[in-house]
């Protein structure tokens, strides 16, 4: 039963996107905060995450933009004094906090009650020896070592814990002396060189190519429990789950192994006390049916998430229930909404979840796949057979990758390594690897440890491929064809297969030719529902896929061209993550709430819009043309909204206006124009509206000429991209040529875009709504670093405090202008550069922005709630000036995942680099500021900083801030440059050597004993010689864990703030008390 | 190697064209699905599925092959549920022709192939769920190509399915291992035997209609198995002639919960499409504990035809069905889903415990 005396629940929210812990706790978090809504609870959360679904109106009752952490949330018990809080759906973050709020006595002392599992529980599963002691009481095995101090009992241990063995030097960095044996004879070698580098060394069982399995429990209060799903790697240990390709349900475990794994899960979670959701991950011996246990996680995790989506139970709604009180047999299953919620779902389709890298963005990054997190999305695919779902999931991750096959060759230099160490690429080395005989089964199976039933599964892809190469489009037969589809082969792939890409010299003709036969053929797919159940029971359910493998429909369509889709944002990947799938949700809400049917395609198992009950349809699938065009051709529309989704479906707009698509919004025409660089400029001009000068360059020749006339620094891009892919500035001749070599690899057959890199601008975002080419309703915002930082990764102020008057007024004259040259209906972003009061227009996106949640939550005036309406040519009206008159600020500041890109260099540049943000509101900029820079990690500096402030007129602009910083009682290290200025300018300083020097005092050593607080870093320019010192400190202040600001701008506004607002004089005010 | 074009032509004529990948021989039998997600050796071999065309909901079938069928030494087989595979026919939607398991020695298709047992892959097993779903389990055919349509027409409820697959002579396991369980075997699965015999008692397993109540033993055990309880007139007959005899404890596990019950004075009745799964939930009547449960049956007892001395043991929790019953004063209860699971979860094998405790 429900406990009574729960009236009032905090929810601690995960914070800003970050590597290993992403959107998933939105959509957990938005779940639990649904099931607390429904028993009439009054809800607060903590969440500095503004772009998230959780902070959206009506989600929770109170939200607070402030960091989740100790102070600020005993700062919101103590004035909100709620009767309970959970832990357990903001990640890593919340649960940290929690355990730290609840050791150091403020729960007790403010009498709030941890709802679901109990804290040490919590503490049982995170600390490595609590978890081992455990687990032993129970006799359950885990993972262990054993430390030895002579030869002979490292034999001893080896023999008791069975060879292969590893063998690790204790206190020794970086592995050295460890190894793998096989027997004794290599262990005696091995330990003598162990035990000459370290007096201890320690014992561990080799799992080298042991299966990972995984198990979502659940356990009630009554202590009744179920195992929702079991996911199996594809991969083999060693590669952390968030970076394997993993498949659910399992499929190469037996009947027995399965439930002797299933039940030594509950076990686990019944001695250790959790009440809710957990995870328990296995390592599984694929020669006999022995196991270890890895890990518990007393949380909702990423796994979770996906095992919600994978099965359609509600993991974390049902979690959040169970935390209030309720036993399992009270809840329904909310998908047949008849049956109960004890049980465990039984899938009739596979599904396969693959991770989004983007390694590429970084500059010097590990791309070897291990132990530690790098990816910073997933998708997930769903079909009716294994070769299916990989192949759809493969296209998702969007790479530029077609599935499986009919890929743009791979360059491997050793195939071997490529397959023995996994990287970010090794799915697509093993398909290389497939095409050449020598690489039978076996051979991969051996380096990589992979399953066989895999591999036979990507060979019969192969086989398939094989099979149509040669054929011909009108003569090849049906059931080769039909195959071909069933097994997950896009219409591009086939015609590639078939060489119509040759034929017709289009792509994009050549896959229409297959569809309009396949279609002739009748071969079409059909839609399957996710029911938990297997078909076992009637299901009223809206959750989708579309396959192949199958004769008839799930449902029936009404033909009454009353549904809308919305084309969702696909994979969280940097540059396009949870400020879109807020867009998405806005917008489907808004269809539904105006009584139209609203429909959602997107594959991101991380998302809130692709949780069922946010639409009416739910279509867990591709955004492809053929995808997206297929279910058009059963859902028969009244139209498809292409831009509340970034650039996936941003691109479609043109393929699916010529498939004759009813576009709502801004026509796909109107999207060309904004988007095509050379008809955007030539509007431009005609308006009579300056940009930087560019030219879209094909030769060396042409691109020398045009830098001769605009001199250096030159921006360089490719067209038709987001986030700045493969985009750079360079300063002169020597970075333009080695840039160009690269470049020129990703984009033969498109120009090169040269422009001119304009220094010290001020940038400028406006976020707007327009309709019939008249803006209603616009949010100008802007950045606190000078142009050249990505706009993603820029701190932005919103409404702006410092600009002219005179630019404001131009800005809003030009955007007026373009939004009238381009027929804007909907929402529209423009981004302008400003010196003095020249206003330069950079780029303009006719669809939603990053930026319009922080907007629209700080204006309190949901800017895509405005432009759906105009979507739907509903009556609008305009907004009241004064409500742009704000009487507070907001900051959005990027969050970054450095500590998890080995080696990357921690600097910014055009190129977007930030994994996730926040936004947080003040009474003033300082306030804000202060709030929004803590949210993402920085701390105040205690007592010292280290500066290297670049070149002069960076120097210039630090030294306010460097003179505050001694007024304020801070000591400064400054390297020899900026020693020398601070000197000058009677700065007290002390002076430290660079790495490359050997003199003392030494940088990398104060950082290295922890005596520095806060590193400021600004890069002068980019001289080798600066580059690898810079880069060493940068690189060591990120993996010592010390602050880091490389940014002049953004450097100075953070010291001014931190000296100006002391944290105790931070406001601790909800959203709902800005007014 | 090409395979043969199979069609499964159901009793209402709707007909799902597949590919065989087992033995080639047309068949007929009643068409029933199970959504567990795995344990195929398992559910083949329970005898509770002859005369049953099974069809899988979970599409991917055959990856971890099939394990060698050698018996222990205690008579039981290793990791299979009987001397042989029952159901009449397999059909499931993406036949997985390679395998990949340790413990495998050959393929799902060779082994049907072996045991002369149909096997179909191609098939939309989710359309086809549905329509039994809808329609309630029916007969069907498999009819071959290039083969003669020429099964014979057969109607799975008027056949006693208990007396062809029950034993036919008592077998004894565990002999002089202190108290002694009488087993009746209506069609029993192995692990029911393993789950007493691991308990340390002596199992002898009679044929399904043999008249135990003069034999010395100390507890009676009623197994599973198939079809319609109302044909095992001889079995109740000697259980009640032993209920009325003596107060020693009974237990029953699936067709023995429903030979309990009308044993008791219950009415049984035909489910529409019936539990065939491994996600059953049960509850405890009057307790706040549930299970997750293995299931195969198609019939079930009519809770309210109990006679008085009779309570519910378990329901289903999404259905509301008997799933077990007991009585008031005497030792003798029962459960209508599988403790001894194979295939399934494990969960309820204290069932076996409670048993044990009241010899």
């Amino acid at each position: 039963m429900k406990d009574s005396q729960i009236k009032k629940v905090l929810l601690l929210g995960s914070g800003a996107l970050k590597i290993g812990e992403a959107g998933e706790f939105d959509y957990s978090g938005s779940q639990a905060l649904k099931a607390l809504r429904e028993e009439g609870v009054k809800t607060v959360l903590i969440n500095p995450n503004i772009a998230t679904v959780q902070t959206s109106e009506g989600v929770a009752d109170e939200v607070y933009f402030l960091p989740v952490q100790p102070y600020f949330v005993e700062r919101v018990i103590e004035k909100e004094r709620p009767d309970g809080i959970l832990l357990a759906f903001g990640g890593q973050t919340a649960l940290n906090c929690g355990v730290e709020l609840y050791q150091s006595g403020v729960l007790e002392k403010y009498n709030v009650k941890v709802l679901g599992t109990p804290v040490q529980a919590i503490m049982d599963t995170e600390d490595r020896e609590l978890f081992v002691k455990k687990l032993d009481e129970i006799g359950v095995k885990t993972i262990k070592s054993e430390a030895c101090e002579t030869i002979e009992q490292a034999r001893q241990a080896a023999k008791t814990l069975g060879y292969p063995v590893i063998l690790r030097a204790a206190y020794a960095l970086g592995g050295l002396g460890s190894g793998f044996c096989d027997n004794e004879e290599e262990l005696d070698k091995l330990a003598e060189k162990a035990f000459a580098f370290s007096p201890q060394v320690l014992v561990e069982k080799s799992l080298k190519g042991w299966k990972e399995i995984e198990y979502e429990v659940v356990r009630d209060r009554y202590d009744n429990c179920i195992t929702v799903c079991n996911m199996e790697n594809f991969d083999p240990l060693g590669i952390h789950t968030g970076e394997s390709i993993v498949i659910a349900p399992s499929q190469t475990l037996t009947n027995s192994e399965y439930h002797k794994l299933r039940a030594l899960a509950i076990k686990i979670i019944r001695h250790i006390g959790i009440v809710g959701e957990c995870n328990v991950q296995y390592a599984f011996d694929p020669q006999s049916e022995d196991y270890r246990v890895i890990e518990v996680n007393a949380r909702l995790s990423r796994s979770s998430a996906l095992a919600s989506k994978a099965t359609g139970y509600p993991l974390a709604f049902v979690a959040a229930k169970l935390g209030m009180g309720y036993g399992l047999f009270e809840l329904k299953n909310s998908v047949t909404k008849t049956t109960s919620a004890f049980f465990e779902p039984a899938l009739d389709y596979v599904v396969c979840k693959i991770p989004r890298w983007d390694l590429s963005k970084f500059h010097g990054v590990d791309k070897e796949l291990g132990s530690s997190m790098k990816s910073v999305g997933e998708v997930m695919a769903i079909g009716r057979n294994f070769e299916e779902a990989i192949q759809k999931g493969l296209r998702m991750i969007g790479q530029g990758m077609h599935g499986f096959v009919e890929n743009k060759e791979l360059k491997i230099n050793d195939i071997d390594a490529a397959l023995r160490e996994p990287t970010d690429k090794r799915i697509f080395v093993i398909s290389k690897a497939m095409h050449q005989a020598q690489y039978t089964i076996d051979r991969i199976h051996e380096l990589t440890k992979i399953d066989k039933w895999f591999l036979e599964k990507l060979k019969h892809i192969i086989d398939i491929d094989e099979q149509l190469k040669g054929q011909n489009i009108n003569t090849v037969d049906s059931e080769l064809l039909r195959s071909a589809k069933v097994y997950g082969f896009t219409d591009f792939q086939i015609a590639r297969a078939m060489g119509l890409e040759q034929e017709f010299s289009n792509m994009h003709k050549a896959l229409i030719v297959v569809r309009n036969r396949r279609k002739q053929l009748g071969i079409v797919p059909v839609v399957k529902q996710i029911d938990t159940l297997a078909a076992e029971y009637p299901a009223q359910t809206n959750y989708l896929y579309v396959t192949y493998s199958g004769v008839a429909n799930d449902i029936q369509y009404e033909n009454d061209r009353k549904s809308i889709i919305v084309l969702g944002s696909g994979a969280y990947r940097i540059g396009s993550s949870v400020e879109f799938d807020w867009c998405g949700v806005q917008a489907l809400n808004t269809i539904r709430k105006e009584g139209w049917r609203s429909v959602m395609i997107n594959y991101n198992p991380e998302t809130v819009s692709t949780d069922y009950d946010m639409c009416d349809r739910l279509y867990f699938d591709e955004l492809t043309f053929e995808r997206v065009l297929d279910i058009i051709d059963m859902e028969q529309p009244y139209g498809v909204i292409v831009s509340t989704g970034g650039q996936i479906p941003n691109n479609l707009a043109v393929y699916l206006d010529e498939a004759g698509v009813r576009i709502l919004g801004t026509q796909a025409q109107d999207i060309d124009g904004a988007e095509d660089r050379a008809k955007f400029s030539q509007m431009l001009n005609e308006l009579g509206v300056n940009q930087p000068e560019w030219s879209a360059l094909t030769s060396m020749e042409d691109i020398d000429r045009f830098v001769d006339r605009v001199g250096f620094p030159v921006l360089v891009r490719p067209s038709y991209v987001l986030s700045g892919a493969a985009m750079n500035v360079c300063s002169n001749r020597d970075e333009l040529e080695r840039f160009l070599q690269l470049a020129a690899n990703v984009s033969e057959d498109h120009p090169v875009v040269v422009s001119k890199f304009i220094e010290h601008a001020k940038e400028i975002e406006m976020d707007a709504v327009a309709k019939d080419g008249e803006i209603l309703a616009y949010a100008i915002s802007e950045h606190i670093e000078f142009a050249g930082v990505h706009s993603g990764d820029a701190t932005i102020q919103f409404p702006p405090q410092k600009l002219y008057v005179e630019t404001v007024r131009r800005i809003k004259r030009i955007s007026r202008q373009i939004a009238k040259a381009l027929h804007i209906n909907g929402p529209f972003n423009i981004q302008y550069m400003a010196r003095e009061n020249d206003i330069l227009v950079i780029e303009c996106n006719l669809r939603a922005s990053r930026s319009f949640p922080f907007v629209s939550k700080v204006l309190k005036m949901n800017l895509i709630e405005l432009a759906t309406k105009v979507m739907l040519g509903l009556p609008v009206e305009k907004p009241s000036k004064n409500l742009f008159d704000l009487d507070y600020v907001g900051i959005k500041a990027s969050q970054f995942s450095f500590n998890r890109l080995q080696k990357a260099d921690p600097v910014l540049g055009v190129d977007m680099a930030s994994t996730g943000e926040v936004g947080c509101i003040g009474d003033n900029t300082n306030s804000a500021l202060l709030k929004a820079m803590l949210s993402v990690g920085h701390r105040i500096p205690k007592k010292t900083v280290l500066l290297s402030t670049g070149d002069a007129k960076q120097k210039a602009e630090m030294l306010d801030a460097a003179r505050m910083l001694v007024n304020n009682g801070y000591e400064i290290y400054a390297t020899d440059g900026t020693s020398k200025y601070l000197s000058d300018n009677d700065i007290e300083n002390t002076l430290v050597h660079w790495p490359s020097d050997n003199a003392q005092p030494q940088a990398l050593d104060l950082l290295h004993e922890h005596k520095i607080d806060m590193v400021v870093n600004i890069p002068k320019d980019l001289t080798s010689n600066e580059l690898t010192n810079g880069y060493t400190i940068r690189r060591a202040a990120i993996d010592l864990n010390v602050p880091l600001i490389t940014n002049a701008r953004l450097a100075a506004a953070f010291i001014s703030a931190f000296c100006t607002v002391p944290v105790d004089e931070i406001g601790i005010k909800a959203w709902s008390e800005y007014k | 190697m090409r395979m043969k074009d199979v069609t499964l032509v159901l009793d209402d004529g709707t007909q799902f064209k597949g590919k065989s990948f087992g033995y080639e021989s047309p068949v007929a039998g009643e068409v029933v699905f199970n959504t567990a997600m795995m344990g195929y050796p398992e559910s083949l071999t329970d005898p509770s599925y002859a005369g049953q065309m099974m069809v899988l909901t979970f599409p991917l079938v055959g990856n971890y092959g099939v394990p060698r069928f050698s018996m222990e030494e205690s008579g039981l087989a290793t990791f299979m549920e009987s001397d042989r595979i029952y159901a009449t026919a397999l059909i499931v939607s993406d036949y997985s022709e390679q395998y990949s398991h340790w413990n495998a020695c050959e393929s799902l298709g060779d082994w049907l192939k072996r045991e002369k047992v149909p096997g179909v892959t191609g098939i939309d097993t989710r359309a086809l769920t549905k329509v039994l779903r809808e329609h309630g389990v029916m007969m069907g055919r498999l009819v071959f190509e290039g083969m003669p349509d020429n099964v014979e027409k057969q109607d799975y409820d008027t056949i006693n399915w208990v007396e062809r697959v029950s034993c036919k002579d008592i077998i004894r396991y565990n002999e002089g291992a202190g108290k002694k369980v009488v087993l009746v075997d209506c069609g029993v699965k192995h692990n029911i035997i393993r789950c007493l015999v691991n308990r340390g008692v002596e199992v002898i397993r009679v044929p399904w209609n043999y008249d135990y109540t003069d034999m010395a033993f100390d507890g009676l055990f009623l197994a599973n198995g198939p079809g319609d309880p109302d044909m095992c007139v001889d079995a109740v007959n000697v259980l009640k002639k032993q209920m009325s005899e003596s107060r020693k404890p009974i237990c029953g596990i699936c067709m023995g919960n429903q030979l309990l019950a009308k044993a008791g004075g219950a009415t049984i009745y035909k489910l529409k499409y019936g539990h065939r799964s491994h996600n059953q939930p049960v509850r405890e009547v009057g307790t706040n504990r549930c299970y997750v449960t293995s299931q195969n049956h198609g019939y079930a007892v009519d809770a309210s035809t109990l006679g008085n001395d009779w309570r519910e043991l378990f329901v289903n929790m999404n259905d509301g069905s008997n799933e077990g019953i007991r009585h008031m004063t005497y030792p003798w209860f029962s459960s209508q889903f599988h403790p001894e699971a194979c295939s399934g979860p494990v969960d309820t094998e204290f069932m076996f415990d409670r048993f044990i405790e009241t010899l």
